[in-house]
Protein backbone atom coordinates (compact mmCIF):
# COMPACT_ATOMS: atom_id res chain seq x y z
CA UNK A 1 0.00 0.00 0.00
CA UNK A 2 2.82 2.34 0.94
CA UNK A 3 4.71 1.51 -2.29
CA UNK A 4 1.50 2.02 -4.30
CA UNK A 5 0.99 5.42 -2.72
CA UNK A 6 4.64 6.34 -3.28
CA UNK A 7 4.37 5.41 -6.96
CA UNK A 8 1.26 7.57 -7.37
CA UNK A 9 3.07 10.44 -5.65
CA UNK A 10 6.05 9.95 -7.94
CA UNK A 11 3.75 9.93 -10.99
CA UNK A 12 2.09 13.13 -9.78
CA UNK A 13 5.50 14.74 -9.30
CA UNK A 14 6.53 13.58 -12.77
CA UNK A 15 3.34 15.07 -14.26
CA UNK A 16 4.02 18.37 -12.47
CA UNK A 17 7.60 18.30 -13.74
CA UNK A 18 6.31 17.86 -17.29
CA UNK A 19 3.81 20.68 -16.83
CA UNK A 20 6.43 23.09 -15.55
CA UNK A 21 9.11 22.01 -18.03
CA UNK A 22 7.53 24.13 -20.78
CA UNK A 23 5.69 26.94 -18.93
CA UNK A 24 4.58 28.86 -22.03
CA UNK A 25 3.12 25.76 -23.70
CA UNK A 26 1.42 24.82 -20.45
CA UNK A 27 -0.02 28.31 -20.01
CA UNK A 28 -1.40 28.32 -23.54
CA UNK A 29 -2.92 24.86 -23.09
CA UNK A 30 -4.50 25.93 -19.79
CA UNK A 31 -5.95 29.02 -21.44
CA UNK A 32 -7.45 26.95 -24.25
CA UNK A 33 -8.95 24.49 -21.75
CA UNK A 34 -10.08 27.42 -19.58
CA UNK A 35 -11.84 29.17 -22.46
CA UNK A 36 -13.49 25.89 -23.49
CA UNK A 37 -14.94 25.56 -19.99
CA UNK A 38 -15.70 29.27 -19.58
CA UNK A 39 -18.52 29.50 -22.13
CA UNK A 40 -20.80 26.75 -20.75
CA UNK A 41 -19.98 27.80 -17.18
CA UNK A 42 -20.86 31.43 -17.87
CA UNK A 43 -24.07 30.32 -19.58
CA UNK A 44 -25.04 28.12 -16.65
CA UNK A 45 -24.27 30.88 -14.16
CA UNK A 46 -26.29 33.42 -16.17
CA UNK A 47 -29.29 31.05 -16.17
CA UNK A 48 -28.96 30.46 -12.43
CA UNK A 49 -28.93 34.21 -11.85
CA UNK A 50 -31.94 34.67 -14.09
CA UNK A 51 -33.81 31.98 -12.19
CA UNK A 52 -32.83 33.60 -8.91
CA UNK A 53 -33.83 37.03 -10.18
CA UNK A 54 -37.30 35.89 -11.21
CA UNK A 55 -37.91 33.94 -8.02
CA UNK A 56 -36.90 37.02 -5.99
CA UNK A 57 -38.96 39.46 -8.03
CA UNK A 58 -42.46 40.15 -6.63
CA UNK A 59 -45.27 38.93 -8.84
CA UNK A 60 -43.29 36.28 -10.60
CA UNK A 61 -44.28 32.73 -9.66
CA UNK A 62 -46.70 34.16 -7.12
CA UNK A 63 -50.48 33.91 -6.97
CA UNK A 64 -52.59 36.81 -5.71
CA UNK A 65 -56.08 36.17 -4.33
CA UNK A 66 -58.31 39.23 -4.29
CA UNK A 67 -61.40 38.97 -2.12
CA UNK A 68 -64.67 40.65 -2.97
CA UNK A 69 -65.18 44.10 -1.44
CA UNK A 70 -67.92 42.88 0.87
CA UNK A 71 -65.70 40.13 2.38
CA UNK A 72 -65.32 40.59 6.12
CA UNK A 73 -63.02 39.29 8.86
CA UNK A 74 -64.85 35.96 8.97
CA UNK A 75 -64.20 35.31 5.26
CA UNK A 76 -60.56 36.36 5.63
CA UNK A 77 -60.16 33.87 8.51
CA UNK A 78 -61.72 31.13 6.45
CA UNK A 79 -59.35 31.74 3.55
CA UNK A 80 -56.45 31.71 6.04
CA UNK A 81 -57.64 28.36 7.41
CA UNK A 82 -57.94 26.91 3.93
CA UNK A 83 -54.44 28.10 2.99
CA UNK A 84 -53.06 26.53 6.17
CA UNK A 85 -54.79 23.27 5.40
CA UNK A 86 -53.72 23.24 1.77
CA UNK A 87 -50.02 23.77 2.72
CA UNK A 88 -49.38 25.51 -0.56
CA UNK A 89 -46.22 27.31 0.49
CA UNK A 90 -45.68 30.74 1.98
CA UNK A 91 -48.47 33.26 2.00
CA UNK A 92 -49.11 36.74 3.29
CA UNK A 93 -52.34 38.64 3.95
CA UNK A 94 -52.43 42.19 2.53
CA UNK A 95 -55.31 44.17 4.09
CA UNK A 96 -57.04 46.65 1.81
CA UNK A 97 -55.82 49.65 3.90
CA UNK A 98 -52.21 48.56 3.56
CA UNK A 99 -52.67 48.10 -0.19
CA UNK A 100 -54.07 51.64 -0.42
CA UNK A 101 -51.14 53.06 1.52
CA UNK A 102 -48.71 51.34 -0.83
CA UNK A 103 -50.52 52.67 -3.84
CA UNK A 104 -50.47 56.15 -2.40
CA UNK A 105 -46.75 55.90 -1.93
CA UNK A 106 -46.29 55.21 -5.62
CA UNK A 107 -45.16 58.18 -7.62
CA UNK A 108 -48.06 60.24 -9.05
CA UNK A 109 -50.75 58.13 -7.39
CA UNK A 110 -51.30 60.14 -4.20
CA UNK A 111 -53.54 62.78 -5.84
CA UNK A 112 -55.57 60.23 -7.75
CA UNK A 113 -56.18 58.15 -4.62
CA UNK A 114 -57.11 61.25 -2.63
CA UNK A 115 -59.76 62.11 -5.20
CA UNK A 116 -61.50 58.76 -4.74
CA UNK A 117 -64.56 58.72 -2.47
CA UNK A 118 -63.57 55.46 -0.78
CA UNK A 119 -60.88 52.72 -0.81
CA UNK A 120 -61.51 50.76 -4.00
CA UNK A 121 -58.98 48.03 -3.17
CA UNK A 122 -59.99 44.63 -1.76
CA UNK A 123 -58.26 42.52 0.88
CA UNK A 124 -55.78 40.18 -0.74
CA UNK A 125 -53.53 37.19 -0.13
CA UNK A 126 -50.17 36.84 -1.84
CA UNK A 127 -49.03 33.21 -2.10
CA UNK A 128 -45.58 31.99 -3.02
CA UNK A 129 -46.20 28.32 -3.84
CA UNK A 130 -43.72 25.68 -2.79
CA UNK A 131 -43.90 24.14 -6.26
CA UNK A 132 -43.14 26.83 -8.86
CA UNK A 133 -43.93 24.63 -11.90
CA UNK A 134 -46.39 26.42 -14.24
CA UNK A 135 -48.80 23.45 -14.23
CA UNK A 136 -48.89 23.41 -10.45
CA UNK A 137 -49.42 27.18 -10.27
CA UNK A 138 -52.34 26.95 -12.70
CA UNK A 139 -53.92 24.15 -10.70
CA UNK A 140 -53.65 26.17 -7.48
CA UNK A 141 -55.13 29.25 -9.16
CA UNK A 142 -58.16 27.18 -10.23
CA UNK A 143 -58.59 25.83 -6.69
CA UNK A 144 -58.35 29.31 -5.15
CA UNK A 145 -60.86 30.70 -7.63
CA UNK A 146 -63.45 28.22 -6.32
CA UNK A 147 -63.20 29.42 -2.71
CA UNK A 148 -65.97 31.61 -1.28
CA UNK A 149 -65.71 35.42 -1.51
CA UNK A 150 -62.77 35.18 -3.88
CA UNK A 151 -63.36 37.79 -6.55
CA UNK A 152 -60.24 37.30 -8.62
CA UNK A 153 -57.14 35.12 -8.71
CA UNK A 154 -54.18 36.62 -10.47
CA UNK A 155 -51.51 34.48 -12.00
CA UNK A 156 -49.66 35.50 -15.09
CA UNK A 157 -49.44 31.90 -16.15
CA UNK A 158 -48.59 32.69 -19.75
CA UNK A 159 -45.64 34.74 -18.61
CA UNK A 160 -44.53 32.02 -16.21
CA UNK A 161 -44.91 29.40 -18.93
CA UNK A 162 -42.94 31.44 -21.41
CA UNK A 163 -40.24 32.14 -18.89
CA UNK A 164 -40.06 28.50 -17.89
CA UNK A 165 -39.82 27.45 -21.54
CA UNK A 166 -37.10 30.03 -22.04
CA UNK A 167 -35.19 28.71 -19.03
CA UNK A 168 -35.51 25.13 -20.32
CA UNK A 169 -34.28 26.20 -23.73
CA UNK A 170 -31.42 28.03 -22.08
CA UNK A 171 -30.51 24.96 -20.05
CA UNK A 172 -30.58 22.83 -23.20
CA UNK A 173 -28.33 25.27 -25.03
CA UNK A 174 -25.94 25.32 -22.08
CA UNK A 175 -25.94 21.51 -21.96
CA UNK A 176 -25.23 21.29 -25.69
CA UNK A 177 -22.50 23.89 -25.35
CA UNK A 178 -21.15 21.97 -22.37
CA UNK A 179 -21.08 18.72 -24.32
CA UNK A 180 -19.44 20.44 -27.28
CA UNK A 181 -16.75 22.07 -25.18
CA UNK A 182 -16.27 18.92 -23.11
CA UNK A 183 -15.51 17.17 -26.39
CA UNK A 184 -13.11 19.99 -27.24
CA UNK A 185 -11.37 19.61 -23.88
CA UNK A 186 -11.01 15.86 -24.35
CA UNK A 187 -9.59 16.48 -27.83
CA UNK A 188 -7.15 19.12 -26.59
CA UNK A 189 -5.88 16.78 -23.87
CA UNK A 190 -5.76 13.88 -26.32
CA UNK A 191 -3.48 15.89 -28.57
CA UNK A 192 -1.31 17.23 -25.73
CA UNK A 193 -0.74 13.71 -24.46
CA UNK A 194 -0.01 12.46 -27.98
CA UNK A 195 2.72 15.10 -28.24
CA UNK A 196 4.01 14.16 -24.79
CA UNK A 197 4.25 10.53 -25.80
CA UNK A 198 6.05 11.39 -29.03
CA UNK A 199 8.45 13.70 -27.20
CA UNK A 200 9.17 11.09 -24.56
CA UNK A 201 9.20 8.00 -26.74
CA UNK A 202 12.86 7.36 -25.88
CA UNK A 203 12.23 7.70 -22.15
CA UNK A 204 9.20 5.41 -22.34
CA UNK A 205 11.22 2.83 -24.27
CA UNK A 206 14.05 2.90 -21.72
CA UNK A 207 11.61 2.68 -18.83
CA UNK A 208 9.98 -0.38 -20.37
CA UNK A 209 13.35 -2.01 -20.98
CA UNK A 210 14.34 -1.63 -17.34
CA UNK A 211 11.09 -3.12 -16.06
CA UNK A 212 8.34 -0.50 -16.23
CA UNK A 213 4.84 -1.90 -16.48
CA UNK A 214 2.25 -0.32 -18.78
CA UNK A 215 0.57 1.11 -15.68
CA UNK A 216 3.82 2.76 -14.60
CA UNK A 217 4.22 4.38 -18.02
CA UNK A 218 0.56 5.44 -18.25
CA UNK A 219 0.17 6.85 -14.75
CA UNK A 220 2.10 10.16 -15.11
CA UNK A 221 0.36 10.80 -18.43
CA UNK A 222 -3.04 10.28 -16.82
CA UNK A 223 -2.05 12.64 -14.02
CA UNK A 224 -0.81 15.13 -16.62
CA UNK A 225 -4.18 15.13 -18.40
CA UNK A 226 -6.06 15.34 -15.11
CA UNK A 227 -3.92 18.22 -13.81
CA UNK A 228 -4.19 20.10 -17.08
CA UNK A 229 -7.98 19.70 -17.03
CA UNK A 230 -8.30 20.67 -13.36
CA UNK A 231 -6.05 23.71 -13.74
CA UNK A 232 -7.98 24.61 -16.89
CA UNK A 233 -11.15 24.40 -14.80
CA UNK A 234 -9.64 26.80 -12.26
CA UNK A 235 -8.61 29.06 -15.12
CA UNK A 236 -12.24 29.02 -16.35
CA UNK A 237 -13.44 29.82 -12.82
CA UNK A 238 -11.07 32.78 -12.77
CA UNK A 239 -12.31 34.04 -16.14
CA UNK A 240 -15.99 33.62 -15.22
CA UNK A 241 -15.54 35.23 -11.79
CA UNK A 242 -13.62 38.13 -13.35
CA UNK A 243 -16.31 38.64 -15.97
CA UNK A 244 -19.14 38.53 -13.43
CA UNK A 245 -17.33 40.92 -11.11
CA UNK A 246 -17.35 43.41 -13.96
CA UNK A 247 -21.08 42.84 -14.49
CA UNK A 248 -22.20 43.10 -10.85
CA UNK A 249 -22.38 46.95 -10.55
CA UNK A 250 -24.29 47.62 -13.82
CA UNK A 251 -26.72 44.72 -13.20
CA UNK A 252 -27.40 45.90 -9.64
CA UNK A 253 -27.99 49.42 -10.94
CA UNK A 254 -30.34 48.15 -13.64
CA UNK A 255 -32.43 46.05 -11.27
CA UNK A 256 -32.55 48.94 -8.81
CA UNK A 257 -34.02 51.16 -11.55
CA UNK A 258 -36.76 48.54 -11.97
CA UNK A 259 -37.51 48.72 -8.29
CA UNK A 260 -35.92 45.42 -7.35
CA UNK A 261 -32.90 44.58 -5.29
CA UNK A 262 -30.67 42.01 -6.93
CA UNK A 263 -26.96 41.22 -6.84
CA UNK A 264 -25.46 39.01 -9.50
CA UNK A 265 -24.16 35.81 -7.92
CA UNK A 266 -20.75 34.58 -9.04
CA UNK A 267 -19.29 31.10 -8.57
CA UNK A 268 -19.28 29.72 -5.04
CA UNK A 269 -16.20 27.82 -3.73
CA UNK A 270 -18.22 24.63 -4.27
CA UNK A 271 -18.85 25.59 -7.90
CA UNK A 272 -15.12 26.26 -8.40
CA UNK A 273 -14.28 22.85 -6.92
CA UNK A 274 -16.90 21.18 -9.15
CA UNK A 275 -15.53 22.98 -12.21
CA UNK A 276 -11.98 21.84 -11.41
CA UNK A 277 -13.24 18.30 -10.83
CA UNK A 278 -15.13 18.26 -14.15
CA UNK A 279 -12.06 19.65 -15.94
CA UNK A 280 -9.88 17.05 -14.23
CA UNK A 281 -12.21 14.19 -15.15
CA UNK A 282 -12.42 15.29 -18.79
CA UNK A 283 -8.64 15.76 -18.93
CA UNK A 284 -8.14 12.29 -17.48
CA UNK A 285 -10.52 10.86 -20.10
CA UNK A 286 -8.66 12.58 -22.96
CA UNK A 287 -5.34 11.36 -21.56
CA UNK A 288 -6.62 7.82 -21.12
CA UNK A 289 -7.88 7.56 -24.72
CA UNK A 290 -4.67 9.09 -26.07
CA UNK A 291 -2.43 6.84 -23.99
CA UNK A 292 -4.44 3.78 -25.00
CA UNK A 293 -4.07 4.61 -28.69
CA UNK A 294 -0.53 5.91 -28.85
CA UNK A 295 1.34 3.75 -26.34
CA UNK A 296 0.17 0.67 -28.22
CA UNK A 297 1.99 2.00 -31.29
CA UNK A 298 5.21 2.32 -29.29
CA UNK A 299 5.00 -1.28 -28.08
CA UNK B 1 20.08 -20.65 -15.07
CA UNK B 2 19.67 -19.91 -18.82
CA UNK B 3 18.59 -22.74 -21.09
CA UNK B 4 17.76 -22.36 -24.75
CA UNK B 5 16.29 -25.37 -26.50
CA UNK B 6 15.87 -25.55 -30.30
CA UNK B 7 15.14 -21.83 -30.49
CA UNK B 8 14.02 -20.57 -33.86
CA UNK B 9 13.18 -17.01 -34.79
CA UNK B 10 11.54 -16.26 -38.10
CA UNK B 11 10.57 -12.67 -38.94
CA UNK B 12 7.30 -11.88 -40.75
CA UNK B 13 9.12 -11.16 -44.01
CA UNK B 14 10.39 -14.76 -43.94
CA UNK B 15 13.98 -14.25 -42.82
CA UNK B 16 15.08 -16.90 -40.34
CA UNK B 17 17.48 -15.25 -37.87
CA UNK B 18 17.90 -18.26 -35.56
CA UNK B 19 17.64 -21.91 -36.58
CA UNK B 20 17.27 -24.37 -33.76
CA UNK B 21 19.73 -22.79 -31.33
CA UNK B 22 20.37 -24.65 -28.08
CA UNK B 23 22.74 -23.85 -25.21
CA UNK B 24 22.93 -23.75 -21.47
CA UNK B 25 24.58 -21.23 -19.19
CA UNK B 26 25.02 -22.12 -15.55
CA UNK B 27 24.74 -19.75 -12.60
CA UNK B 28 27.79 -17.55 -12.04
CA UNK B 29 29.24 -18.29 -15.46
CA UNK B 30 30.64 -15.64 -17.83
CA UNK B 31 29.91 -16.31 -21.49
CA UNK B 32 30.74 -14.47 -24.68
CA UNK B 33 28.22 -14.85 -27.51
CA UNK B 34 30.11 -14.10 -30.71
CA UNK B 35 29.57 -14.17 -34.45
CA UNK B 36 29.73 -11.95 -37.49
CA UNK B 37 27.17 -9.28 -38.35
CA UNK B 38 23.86 -10.92 -39.22
CA UNK B 39 24.75 -14.14 -37.40
CA UNK B 40 21.75 -13.73 -35.08
CA UNK B 41 23.49 -12.43 -31.93
CA UNK B 42 21.28 -9.40 -31.46
CA UNK B 43 18.17 -11.46 -32.19
CA UNK B 44 19.19 -13.92 -29.48
CA UNK B 45 19.84 -10.99 -27.11
CA UNK B 46 16.33 -9.63 -27.82
CA UNK B 47 14.82 -13.06 -27.15
CA UNK B 48 16.72 -13.37 -23.86
CA UNK B 49 15.61 -9.86 -22.83
CA UNK B 50 12.00 -10.73 -23.74
CA UNK B 51 11.94 -7.92 -26.29
CA UNK B 52 10.88 -10.47 -28.89
CA UNK B 53 9.47 -13.97 -28.66
CA UNK B 54 10.88 -17.09 -30.31
CA UNK B 55 8.94 -18.56 -33.22
CA UNK B 56 9.52 -22.00 -31.76
CA UNK B 57 11.59 -23.64 -29.05
CA UNK B 58 11.99 -22.52 -25.47
CA UNK B 59 14.17 -20.17 -23.47
CA UNK B 60 14.10 -20.73 -19.74
CA UNK B 61 15.61 -18.14 -17.41
CA UNK B 62 15.56 -18.92 -13.70
CA UNK B 63 12.79 -21.43 -14.29
CA UNK B 64 10.62 -19.07 -16.35
CA UNK B 65 9.89 -20.08 -19.94
CA UNK B 66 9.99 -16.82 -21.89
CA UNK B 67 8.00 -18.26 -24.79
CA UNK B 68 5.05 -18.83 -22.47
CA UNK B 69 5.47 -15.64 -20.43
CA UNK B 70 2.38 -13.43 -20.28
CA UNK B 71 2.88 -9.89 -21.60
CA UNK B 72 2.22 -8.29 -18.23
CA UNK B 73 4.83 -10.55 -16.57
CA UNK B 74 7.65 -9.32 -18.81
CA UNK B 75 8.42 -6.12 -16.84
CA UNK B 76 8.89 -8.17 -13.66
CA UNK B 77 11.29 -10.53 -15.48
CA UNK B 78 13.28 -7.55 -16.79
CA UNK B 79 13.68 -6.21 -13.26
CA UNK B 80 15.58 -9.39 -12.47
CA UNK B 81 17.87 -9.00 -15.47
CA UNK B 82 20.62 -6.44 -15.92
CA UNK B 83 20.24 -5.33 -19.52
CA UNK B 84 22.94 -3.34 -21.31
CA UNK B 85 22.24 -2.21 -24.84
CA UNK B 86 24.55 -1.53 -27.72
CA UNK B 87 23.29 2.08 -27.99
CA UNK B 88 23.27 2.30 -24.14
CA UNK B 89 19.77 3.83 -24.06
CA UNK B 90 20.62 6.51 -21.52
CA UNK B 91 18.31 9.41 -20.76
CA UNK B 92 20.30 12.41 -21.86
CA UNK B 93 18.04 14.97 -20.20
CA UNK B 94 18.63 13.40 -16.78
CA UNK B 95 21.83 13.39 -14.82
CA UNK B 96 23.92 10.31 -14.05
CA UNK B 97 22.26 9.65 -10.69
CA UNK B 98 18.74 10.00 -12.07
CA UNK B 99 19.55 7.52 -14.84
CA UNK B 100 20.59 4.96 -12.26
CA UNK B 101 17.61 5.77 -10.02
CA UNK B 102 15.13 4.97 -12.81
CA UNK B 103 14.99 1.15 -12.39
CA UNK B 104 14.73 1.57 -8.62
CA UNK B 105 11.85 4.04 -8.94
CA UNK B 106 10.12 1.63 -11.31
CA UNK B 107 10.60 -1.22 -8.86
CA UNK B 108 9.06 0.97 -6.15
CA UNK B 109 12.04 1.30 -3.80
CA UNK B 110 11.76 4.01 -1.14
CA UNK B 111 13.60 7.19 -2.12
CA UNK B 112 16.31 6.99 0.55
CA UNK B 113 17.14 3.36 -0.12
CA UNK B 114 17.10 4.01 -3.87
CA UNK B 115 19.52 6.89 -3.45
CA UNK B 116 21.88 4.74 -1.38
CA UNK B 117 21.77 1.85 -3.85
CA UNK B 118 22.23 4.11 -6.89
CA UNK B 119 25.28 5.73 -5.29
CA UNK B 120 26.70 2.31 -4.46
CA UNK B 121 26.20 1.15 -8.07
CA UNK B 122 27.91 4.28 -9.37
CA UNK B 123 30.80 3.69 -6.98
CA UNK B 124 31.20 0.15 -8.33
CA UNK B 125 31.70 1.45 -11.86
CA UNK B 126 33.83 4.43 -10.75
CA UNK B 127 31.31 7.16 -11.47
CA UNK B 128 30.58 8.18 -7.87
CA UNK B 129 32.02 11.65 -8.48
CA UNK B 130 29.88 12.28 -11.59
CA UNK B 131 26.40 11.99 -10.05
CA UNK B 132 25.18 15.42 -11.18
CA UNK B 133 26.77 15.25 -14.63
CA UNK B 134 24.60 14.87 -17.70
CA UNK B 135 25.44 11.76 -19.76
CA UNK B 136 26.31 13.91 -22.78
CA UNK B 137 29.32 15.22 -20.82
CA UNK B 138 30.67 11.67 -20.28
CA UNK B 139 33.11 9.85 -22.54
CA UNK B 140 32.01 6.71 -24.41
CA UNK B 141 33.57 4.47 -21.78
CA UNK B 142 31.95 6.42 -18.96
CA UNK B 143 28.58 6.24 -20.66
CA UNK B 144 28.99 2.49 -20.92
CA UNK B 145 29.87 2.32 -17.22
CA UNK B 146 26.76 4.36 -16.47
CA UNK B 147 24.70 1.86 -18.48
CA UNK B 148 26.27 -0.94 -16.41
CA UNK B 149 25.48 0.88 -13.15
CA UNK B 150 21.85 1.23 -14.21
CA UNK B 151 21.76 -2.47 -15.19
CA UNK B 152 23.15 -3.72 -11.88
CA UNK B 153 21.42 -1.34 -9.49
CA UNK B 154 18.53 -3.79 -8.99
CA UNK B 155 21.11 -6.48 -8.07
CA UNK B 156 20.23 -8.84 -10.91
CA UNK B 157 21.35 -12.46 -10.94
CA UNK B 158 21.95 -12.24 -14.69
CA UNK B 159 23.57 -9.51 -16.76
CA UNK B 160 22.92 -9.49 -20.51
CA UNK B 161 25.11 -7.05 -22.43
CA UNK B 162 24.80 -6.35 -26.15
CA UNK B 163 28.12 -5.18 -27.66
CA UNK B 164 29.20 -3.35 -24.49
CA UNK B 165 32.68 -2.67 -25.82
CA UNK B 166 31.69 -1.55 -29.32
CA UNK B 167 33.11 1.86 -30.30
CA UNK B 168 35.43 1.90 -27.29
CA UNK B 169 39.21 2.04 -27.42
CA UNK B 170 41.08 -1.05 -26.19
CA UNK B 171 41.82 0.41 -22.73
CA UNK B 172 38.18 1.41 -22.13
CA UNK B 173 36.98 -1.96 -23.44
CA UNK B 174 39.21 -3.80 -20.98
CA UNK B 175 37.97 -1.57 -18.14
CA UNK B 176 34.40 -2.48 -19.03
CA UNK B 177 35.20 -6.20 -19.20
CA UNK B 178 36.95 -5.97 -15.83
CA UNK B 179 33.78 -4.54 -14.34
CA UNK B 180 31.81 -7.50 -15.72
CA UNK B 181 34.39 -9.89 -14.30
CA UNK B 182 33.99 -8.27 -10.88
CA UNK B 183 30.27 -8.99 -11.00
CA UNK B 184 30.85 -12.54 -12.19
CA UNK B 185 33.22 -13.13 -9.30
CA UNK B 186 30.43 -12.40 -6.84
CA UNK B 187 28.16 -14.95 -8.49
CA UNK B 188 26.38 -12.96 -11.18
CA UNK B 189 25.85 -14.74 -14.49
CA UNK B 190 27.18 -12.59 -17.34
CA UNK B 191 26.38 -13.04 -21.03
CA UNK B 192 28.17 -10.63 -23.32
CA UNK B 193 27.15 -10.42 -26.94
CA UNK B 194 30.12 -9.26 -28.97
CA UNK B 195 31.46 -9.49 -32.48
CA UNK B 196 35.00 -8.99 -31.16
CA UNK B 197 35.72 -11.35 -28.25
CA UNK B 198 38.84 -9.98 -26.59
CA UNK B 199 39.71 -11.21 -23.14
CA UNK B 200 41.67 -9.18 -20.65
CA UNK B 201 44.59 -11.06 -19.08
CA UNK B 202 43.37 -13.71 -16.66
CA UNK B 203 39.79 -13.76 -18.00
CA UNK B 204 38.75 -17.05 -19.58
CA UNK B 205 35.05 -16.92 -20.39
CA UNK B 206 33.24 -19.63 -22.30
CA UNK B 207 32.51 -18.63 -25.89
CA UNK B 208 29.34 -19.45 -27.82
CA UNK B 209 29.59 -18.80 -31.53
CA UNK B 210 26.69 -18.11 -33.86
CA UNK B 211 26.97 -18.35 -37.64
CA UNK B 212 24.01 -17.93 -39.99
CA UNK B 213 21.59 -18.40 -37.10
CA UNK B 214 23.11 -21.64 -35.83
CA UNK B 215 25.50 -22.52 -33.02
CA UNK B 216 28.87 -23.61 -34.33
CA UNK B 217 32.11 -24.75 -32.74
CA UNK B 218 33.09 -22.96 -29.57
CA UNK B 219 36.60 -21.49 -29.90
CA UNK B 220 38.49 -20.26 -26.87
CA UNK B 221 38.59 -16.55 -26.15
CA UNK B 222 41.67 -14.74 -27.51
CA UNK B 223 43.46 -12.60 -24.94
CA UNK B 224 43.75 -8.84 -25.26
CA UNK B 225 47.24 -9.20 -26.70
CA UNK B 226 45.89 -11.48 -29.45
CA UNK B 227 47.29 -14.72 -28.03
CA UNK B 228 44.88 -17.63 -28.08
CA UNK B 229 45.50 -19.66 -24.94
Amino acid sequence: MKAWFAQHLAALRDALRRLTAAPLNTLLSLLVVGVALTLPTAGWLALENLRQLTSDTPGVQQISIFLSLEAGKREVSEIESRLKEARVGNWRFVPRDEALKRLQASEGMAEIIASLPRNPLPDAFVITPADPQPESLEHLAKVFAGWPKVAHVQLDSEWVKRFDALLRLGRLVVMLLGALFAGALVTITFNTIRLQILAQAAEIEVARLVGATDTYVRRPLHYFGMLQGALGGLCAALLVTGGFQLLIPPVSELTRLYGASFTLQSLSPGDVARLAAIGGALGWLGARISVMMHLRRLT
Amino acid sequence: MITANEVTKRYPEGREALKGVSFEITAGEMVFLTGHSGAGKSTLFKLLAAIERPTSGSIVINGQNLAALRRNAIPYLRRKLGLIFQDRKLLFDRNVLDNVLLPLAIAGHPAKEAQRRAQAALAKVGLHDRERTLPIALSGGEQQRLAIARAVVNRPAIILADEPTANLDAASAIEILEIFRAFQQVGVTVLIVTHDPLCPPGMRPRVLRLAHGQMTEQPPCPSADGVVP
